[in-house]
Order: C-alpha cells, then structure tokens, then sequence
C-alpha cells in the first residue's frame, strides 16, 4: 500500500484555517456595523439617524462610533498578536502581553502624570489628553527596560518572567503610594486600569493600525522561530537559530505593541491571554497561522466586548476591560473544565 | 566541561571516525548527556574545544553547523505543532526566514517520514502521539536536515523494546548506509553493544573509547559501573545478562 502524497497532507488544514479567516473577518465587519448603531442613544433612533443623517448625527458616526469601533478593532488584534508571541517565547499557555511589567509601568505613567497635572493647575491645557497616552507609553517602555535590566539581558527566560513579576508588584505598589493622599486622581484612575476604548480617535486608530502591520509582518516572518522554541531552547539551537536574537526580536515585538494600546485604551486584560487559546483549540497550526489567527480573534473579542460595555447598562457604559475580564475568564474557565473531563 | 561552578567532566580526548555509529556509556551523573551537549556546541567546555570536519566548532557559522550536526534531545517538549510541521523544522538551516518549502524539501520531508515510519500520522498533532510515535517523528526531524553528523541522547528511553529495536536499526543504517557519523548516549546496555564503538565515561571521567571487543577485552563496562558487568554473545550478537541468580560480589 503507498502512502497517501504529501501534498494532500498539507493542504488539509491551511483550507479550513483560510475559511475560518473568511467568516471571521466577516464578523468583524457586521460587528463594526453593529458598533456604528450602539451609543447612548437607541438603536431605532441611530437607524432613522443613519437614513436621514443631520450633523449631530454624523459627526456622532464619522468621529466618535466609527474610530471607536475600528480601534477597538485593532487594539484587540495587537494584543492576540503580542499573547501569541508571548506565549511561544516564554513556551507557556499562560503568558500574556503584560508579563514584562508594562501594565504597571503605564499606570505610573498616567499616575505621575495625573499628579503633575493635578498640581500646575495651568498646565491642563498643553498636557491634555495626549500627555496621559504619551506618560502610559512611557512607562510602559520603561517598565520593560526595567525588566530586562533586573533579569539581565534575555538569556534565560526563566529570569525573565520573574523579573516582570517583581517589576509589576514593585511599579504598582508606587502607584499606589503615590495616589494615598489623591482618592479623587485614583478614581479617574480606575477607568485606565479598567481599559476603555472610549476615547479612541482617528489618530489612534491609525496608530493602532500602522503599529499592527508593522508588527503583523515581522512576527510572521519570524514564525518558524516560535515554531521551533516549542521543541525546547537545544533543538531550537541546533537548528541553527541563535537565541538571543529571537528573544530579542520578539520581546521588542511584545513590548512596542503592548505600549502601544496600552497608551491608547489602558489595561485590557484577557484578551492577550485568550485569543490565542481560541484558535488553538479550532485549528493544528504553525505560528504564522497562528499569529494570524490570534490577531484576528483578539479583534473580534474586543470588538465584541466593546459592543457589550457599550450595550448592556445603556445609556451607561461598562469599563471594556471589565468585559473582556468576564468574557475571557468564563472562557478559560469553560476550557479547564473541558480538559479536566477529557481526562 | 560543567554548568555553573560544577565541573562534570574533565580530561576527554576522543575522536570520532566518519560513517560510524558510537555509542556513550556509563552510570547515571557520569556526564553523558554533558558530553554530548558539548559535542553538539549546546554548551562551550571551560577548556579545549571541539572540533567539527577539522575546524573548531566555535568557527562554524549558525547556519553551516545547523546544517552539518543535527541534535536529538533526551527529553523534548510535547509540541502542539503538527508532525509534519515537526519534521519540516529540519529543513530550517537550509532556508531562509521568507523562503517557503521547495519541492525538495518536500521530498526529503517525505523521505525521512516514510523511513521512519512517521508518514500515517503527519497531520497530526505531536501532544496526540504516543512516545514512541513522537520519538520517530523527531528522528525524522534529525533525519530531515540532511546533516553528516547526528547526536542524540538517550533516543531510546521509555520506548518499548520493538521500538528501542526499530530506532538502533535506523541508526546503524545511518551510519552504514549513508556514511553518516552516528553519535548517541544509551542507557541499555545490550543496544549501546550493537554500537560499532563504545566511549565509556565511568564517576571519575573518561574511562576510555574502543570498538565493543575491545571494551569488552579490557572490562571497562565493569570499572565504570564499579561492580562487574556480565555479557554474553547470543548469536553473534553482545548481550548485557543480568546476574539475577547469583549474589554480588
């Protein structure tokens, strides 16, 4: 008997994976469509605005709905990518974009800046709503330089994750001490720990965007790295890879996305963690399907779940994070039990 | 050799003749894995070096190395990746990072999977397979870069014995057949003796290297396990006897 020809063997997969990418990204665009109608007026109301639109309308739509839903869109694409990446370099299921400190890091950002703001009383005006994404940002950055600094360059990862564990307490526990006096700073705090996308601009989205592609092509390119991290850091050596480049390469990855939404729309947790998971548990893929597909599945969790934090307490709105927390932690609750019964 | 401040092994000198297939021996901690680690450039020696076809093996780049020396580690990380996929991360050191598959990856993937027996199950993921299943499917990854050298450690533990059978066949054809230098640590005894050369490493380092008469001539296998070791020939062929019946002495 002859074995079946290979090519038949490696094309079986990558079929279904292309449909899935299809139906995906078609639920994404009916999801933006959905987006456009849900604010803190009705749907009906929205509907008969859409047809006969008047300038309230439309600057509603085209400046507010539109870039909102788009952001959410990508921001939720960077952090599949950067959980992806982070849970082949770190060859751990429970890695996420967070890991190497940043979500800390920005919070001191936007804390300090908030304190700065709150004592120039003057200084509102020029530090605006762009100080505080460019303060998450920075120390979002710095909190990683501070990570690899402690665990010493990125020979080990073993060192690594513990370095951005401590970096996250040590960060967090500033801010904290920080804001002790200021209760009424560590409430407007809370909505940037909490995520939000509600305040995502065109400028942000095309940020968001830019920093997608750009990352997108080179984890892609790099993906037979993570590919053969998964056969443990020997084989990957003896393949010819040098390792210390690919961490590098794909930490920096990690850390320019993650700043990147994290200056945009806070902390959003899970999805990072999640979207991954999500098409792993579909599809036998290589990571440049992978990434792909976590990418993809990232945005539609957040895009979803804005829809919902726009949605469920209308005309209030829930933190986005809140959202993805619940969505996300149902889901991996939802995947455990699952595993432990298959076995 | 050592890692951190513990020194493993010292004072190895041996050399390894093309188109064999050696065997390592020795008791648990003498440093097997160790040296063979080293001889695959996975860790640099405190002193001395290793040399590969003449040259130092520090002066290889990534790429010529990946593509001369192939490694087999003892215990590898349950993939999620498909087998082909596996296999496929052979052929890396002879592309580049955009390059796709060529049809002659293709083929040798094909190759080395139907000759490891691996081909029925190659869209399937690793996590799925059985040791055993798992095992030829990293040797076909080995087999897959083509390389003129294979170190491999430990390839046959927790294998049952018609599989333990199939890899030491496999690797002897290797190195008959294809002329490749077959480089691996072995903990049975009777399958390390089908090996055409034994380096024994005993709890103080390097006992010595020679063909399995030689070794069996000079009772080394019973200086590195500090007790006397029994081996008989059945048919031609050395096997490790157990001394059940008798009291040790």
């Amino acid at each position: 008997m002859s074995a079946p020809p290979i090519a038949f063997i490696t094309k079986a997969t990558p079929m279904r994976f292309g449909r899935w990418l299809l139906v995906g990204g078609a639920i994404c665009i009916i999801l933006l469509l959905i987006g456009l109608l849900i604010g803190t007026t009705g749907i009906v109301r929205s509907l008969t605005e859409l047809r006969h639109p008047d300038s309230e309308a439309l600057v509603v739509f085209w400046q507010i709905r539109l870039p909102r839903s788009l952001g959410a869109w990508c921001a939720g694409a960077l952090l599949g990518l950067a959980g992806c990446i982070a849970q082949g370099v770190f060859r751990n299921p429970l890695a996420e974009p967070y890991l190497l400190g940043t979500a800390s890091g920005a919070a001191l950002g936007v804390a300090l800046c908030l304190l700065s703001l709150d004592g120039v009383a003057f200084g509102i005006a020029w530090l605006g709503a762009l100080g505080v994404t460019g303060a998450a940002c920075v120390g979002a950055a710095g909190a990683i330089a501070l990570t690899l600094a402690l665990s010493r360059g990125v020979v080990q990862t073993a060192s690594l994750l513990l370095a951005g564990v401590v970096v996250a307490f040590l960060l967090s526990a500033i801010t904290s001490l920080l804001l002790l006096t200021k209760p009424d700073i560590w409430l407007s705090m809370q909505s940037f720990l909490l995520g939000s996308t509600a305040l995502i601009g065109w400028f942000a989205v095309l940020l968001l965007f830019a920093v997608l592609c750009v990352a997108l092509a080179v984890a892609i390119a790099l993906a037979k790295g993570l590919d053969a991290l998964t056969l443990g850091e020997d084989t990957a050596q003896s393949l010819g890879l040098s390792l210390p480049m690919l961490r590098l390469a794909f930490l920096g990855l990690v850390a320019v996305t993650t700043a990147t939404v994290v200056g945009q729309c806070g902390v959003i947790g899970f999805v990072g963690l999640v979207a991954p998971h999500l098409v792993r548990q579909l599809f036998e893929l290589d990571h440049r399907r992978l990434l792909l597909g976590s990418a993809l599945s990232g945005g539609m969790l957040l895009q979803a779940a804005d829809l919902l934090s726009r949605w469920l307490l209308q005309p209030a709105e829930l933190p986005v994070g809140a959202v993805t927390a619940c969505l996300g932690g149902s889901y991996l609750i939802v995947l455990l039990w699952r595993r432990n019964r298959d076995n | 050799m050592g890692y951190g401040r513990r020194l493993v092994l010292r004072d190895v000198s041996i050399g390894i003749q093309r188109g064999t297939w050696t065997a390592v021996v020795g008791p648990n901690g003498a440093g097997k894995s160790t040296l063979l680690r080293a001889l695959a450039g996975l860790t640099v020696p405190r002193a001395g070096e290793v040399q590969l076809e003449d040259q130092p093996l520090q002066h290889w780049s990534r790429r010529a190395r990946g593509q001369r020396l192939a490694w087999l580690a003892q215990a590898v990380p349950a993939s999620e990746l498909t087998a082909y996929t596996v296999v496929a991360l052979g052929r890396l050191a002879h592309g580049h990072w955009f390059s796709q598959e060529t049809s002659r990856d293709r083929a040798i993937i094909e190759r080395v999977m139907r000759a490891t027996g691996s081909l029925d199950y190659a869209d399937r993921r690793l996590s799925t397979l059985s040791g055993g299943e798992r095992q030829r499917v990293h040797l076909a990854r080995m087999l897959a870069v083509e390389a003129g050298v294979l170190v491999l450690d430990e390839p046959t533990t927790h294998l049952d014995p018609p599989h333990q059978e199939d890899i030491v066949r496999l690797l002897r054809s290797q190195a008959h057949g294809c002329g490749v230098t077959v480089l691996s640590a072995i903990h049975d005894l009777s399958l390390a003796l089908a090996a055409d050369q034994l380096i024994v490493l005993g709890a103080a380092g390097l006992i010595g290297q020679g063909t399995v008469a030689e070794v069996l001539e000079r009772d080394w296998l019973s200086i590195a396990f500090g007790e006397a070791v029994s081996v008989v020939q059945v048919d031609g062929q050395y096997v490790w006897r157990p001394r059940l019946g008798e009291s040790r002495t």
